[in-house]
């Protein structure tokens, strides 16, 4: 499935604010109207449109039959999609919050993720789950877990994060179009952050894997994902200030990894903090500063640092404001890479 | 075996529970077609008059309490309220059916069943309000934590009912879940382990006719939802959810069988969520409101006021004093619920564990260093904006 990337010319043309959530939306909408055996599932996402409206038209524009409320039931959803791809669909599922999708955890770990695999290449599963998560959005218990570990931890599964309207677009018209499993968190804090994007025109198809430099830098790197890169680019700029130049990577894609965008980045700069909101121990960044470290060792001036989410579980709304990274650990780690041997 | 012989909790001996017999006849698992009713029925008659006065009261206080917490919704003072306006009746019979031994597993909808057992109604609402998950001790109260994810309470209910039974304490668990959480795997797993085990637990399905947006249609193709307990060997029975008097007696006959040792009942309530999902749903786009009308003629507040003053139990003084009675509580919920609550942030790495791991210990010391700098600055410096800024 390929879509003609419109021209940086055209897009800009007819660009005018837009929300992550009408990007999504947007890509939905394309890849069902392209491909008739793309079908939505899940809780809410048909008459109400999903409860953040990312699926807002799409039962009224392509019928109850390819845009389906289904029961309330996580393990049902995901395994009956298994079902729909084994006969030839596309199934995109959305499961309403990320803790609300443990209950469809056996199926994902143990027939989505493995039925390639077991089946030796007969029979892969193009499905694509959507789990909006993460925390800063004041809900209540269970409505802000950052899942991305467990899914990381499970071969077989693609897990894919944008962090940027186009990209919200790009990289959901991809994980639809891709024959294995994605899982595509989407980040529920941004969903109404605008950018200039035009919905109207159609912007390029980002393929999965690749990660993007989305502030230059020399003295050090800066390396994140989904909520945490608005957090970075914020940091980036105040850490002019003390004189620090810092590069900040935008991972996109946490499975596969771009190892080669990270690790150009980190030889120029010789520094490295890896962030995010999840949990630090047993989270994604020490995945990420062990690549580093087998990759850069002679070039790192300093330890691979992490800022992360304590390791707690997520706490009430009046409290998340101490638990989320917020510019100040990210400017505090950025000053710790002042390393000494010694210290 | 009944329940008075099994040994006290002292002398704890784990008895087996009760040998499986199977059912040969389903006839008398089946529910009436026909939700049971007691208001403007014949059946009233042998209501004791002061459980009628009694459920008033606490419908009218309830009622009062929905408004009063969505209204605080409003002015910022609740990060969120699920309320259960329409559905008075289940909540409050619920709470009251129950001995205090006895222990309520409720659905994050169910703040109003905490509250008329006995919590405190600030406590019930601290994970709404969004200070702490849960505000209050269950073991004290017999009251688990409001349940977020769906139906995950449910298989809670069945071991606990079964627990105390094993250690022969006279104990009957009642959980509550909407129509929607029927649907989870954890419902079926949890009503067939409970019929299985003969546990002593009674499962209330308010079955308020929507799951957010999603009607029971697209729910369920059963003739009801009462009818999936005779799947698993229990009976279900229906009943109106808005008759306050039909709920409190089918629920404390399944109570009853529950402690009598003869097992779970699945009792399905037919009842109407009058408000939206939270106070940040938008009911419009799913329903009509000429629907929501035809409901607000079957109120369950209204229909026993009606019974009630017609059989000259209540007359308007009753009523004003009922009123009267909410009134006091709303002001005393909005007073308490507009002072800040006092929060530790250290407390987030209180409850991890039993004991801190090295690595919370870290933790907490970093974030102790950041409050402390926090609490220097100067005026105008103070990093209350989210704790994201320089
Ligand atoms: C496992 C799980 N999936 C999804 C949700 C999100 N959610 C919260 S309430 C709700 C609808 C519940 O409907 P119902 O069970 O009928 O209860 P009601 O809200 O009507 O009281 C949904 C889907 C959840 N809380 N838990």
């Amino acid at each position: 499935m390929t879509t003609a990337a419109a021209t940086a010319g055209e897009r800009t043309a007819k660009a005018k604010p837009a929300t992550m959530a009408q990007a999504l939306g947007r890509a939905l909408r394309d890849s069902m109207a392209e491909d008739p055996s793309v079908h939505v599932l899940g809780e809410d996402v048909g008459t109400l449109g999903g409860v953040f409206r990312i699926t807002d038209g799409l039962a009224k524009e392509f019928g109850d039959a390819r845009c389906t409320d289904t029961p309330l039931a996580e393990a049902g959803i995901l395994g009956a999609a298994v079902g729909m791809a084994m006969y030839g669909l596309r199934p995109v599922v959305e499961m309403q919050f990320d803790a609300f999708a443990y209950p469809a955890f056996e199926q994902l770990i143990s027939h989505v993720a493995k039925m390639r695999n077991r089946t030796g290449g007969a029979m892969p599963l193009p499905i694509t789950v959507r789990v909006p998560y993460g925390g800063g959005i004041g809900g209540v218990e269970h409505h802000s877990d950052s899942s991305e570990a467990y899914y990381m931890a499970t071969p077989g599964l693609h897990v894919v994060t944008p962090a940027t309207v186009e990209d919200a677009y790009g990289l959901l018209r991809a994980s639809i179009a891709s024959d294995d499993p994605v899982v595509f968190l989407e980040p529920k804090r941004l969903y109404w952050s605008k950018a200039d994007w035009s919905p109207q025109a159609p912007s390029a198809v980002e393929p999965i894997g690749r990660a993007v430099v989305r502030r230059p830098g020399r003295s050090a790197t800066l390396i994140t994902y989904g909520p945490s890169l608005p957090v970075c680019m914020e940091a980036a700029e105040a850490a002019v200030e003390e004189g620090w130049d810092l590069e900040v990577v935008d991972l996109r894609s946490l499975v596969p990894f771009d190892d080669e965008t990270v690790a150009a980045s980190v030889r120029r700069t010789g520094r490295a903090v890896v962030v995010h909101e999840s949990t630090g121990f047993g989270g994604p960044g020490g995945e990420i500063a062990a690549r580093i470290t087998e990759r850069c060792f002679h070039h790192l001036e300093a330890p691979v640092l992490r800022v992360a989410g304590f390791d707690i579980p997520y706490p009430p709304p009046m409290q998340e404001r101490h638990h989320l990274p917020g510019v100040d650990r990210v400017l505090d780690a950025v000053a710790r890479l002042q390393w000494e041997a010694d210290s | 075996m009944t329940v008075q012989e099994l040994p006290g909790a002292a002398a704890y001996r784990p008895t087996p529970p009760p040998a499986w017999k199977p059912l040969t006849d389903p006839a008398p698992l089946l529910p009436d077609p026909e939700p049971y009713r007691v208001l403007g029925t014949d059946a009233v008659a042998d209501t004791d008059p002061e459980l009628l006065l009694r459920l008033y009261a606490e419908l009218v206080r309830g009622r009062r309490y929905n408004a009063q917490a969505t209204a605080l919704t409003k002015q910022g003072r609740l990060a969120v309220y699920p309320s259960s306006t329409g559905q008075e009746a289940c909540e409050i019979a619920a709470a009251l059916v129950l001995e205090e031994r006895d222990w309520l597993f409720p659905s994050y909808r169910d703040t109003l069943a905490a509250v008329a057992r006995g919590l405190d109604p600030v406590e019930a609402l601290t994970l709404l309000r969004g200070d702490r998950h849960t505000g209050y001790d269950p073991r004290e109260h017999r009251i688990a934590p409001l349940c977020t994810p769906l139906a995950t309470q449910l298989p809670h209910a069945v071991g606990l009912a079964h627990a105390a039974r094993l250690k022969g304490d006279d104990v009957v668990a009642l959980a509550m879940v909407g129509d929607g959480g029927t649907s989870e795997g954890d419902f079926h797993e949890a009503l067939n382990f409970a019929a299985v085990w003969r546990a002593p637990v009674v499962f209330l399905v308010q079955n308020n006719g929507f799951a957010i947006s999603v009607p029971l249609a697209k729910q369920t193709a059963a003739p009801s939802l009462a009818h999936k307990a005779v799947g698993y060997g229990m009976p279900g029975r229906l009943v109106d959810g808005n008759d306050a008097a039909a709920v409190h007696q089918v629920l404390s006959e399944a109570v009853s069988r529950a402690r009598r040792g003869e097992g779970p009942t699945l009792v399905e309530a037919v009842t109407y969520r009058m408000d939206a999902h939270t106070n940040a749903d938008d009911a419009t786009r799913y329903r009509g409101d000429s629907e929501v009308e035809a409901w607000r003629a079957h109120d369950p507040v209204r229909i026993l006021e009606r019974e009630l003053t017609g059989r000259r139990l209540l007359d308007d003084e009753g009523i004003e004093e009922a009123r009267m009675a909410a009134e006091r509580m709303a002001a005393g919920l909005r007073e308490r619920m507009n002072a800040d609550p006092v929060l530790d942030p250290m407390d987030l790495f209180a409850h991890v564990y039993a004991e801190q791991t090295t690595q919370l210990r870290e933790q907490a010391a970093r974030l102790r260093v950041e409050l402390d700098a926090e609490h220097d600055q100067p005026d105008g410096l103070s990093t209350d904006d989210g704790g994201a800024r320089r």
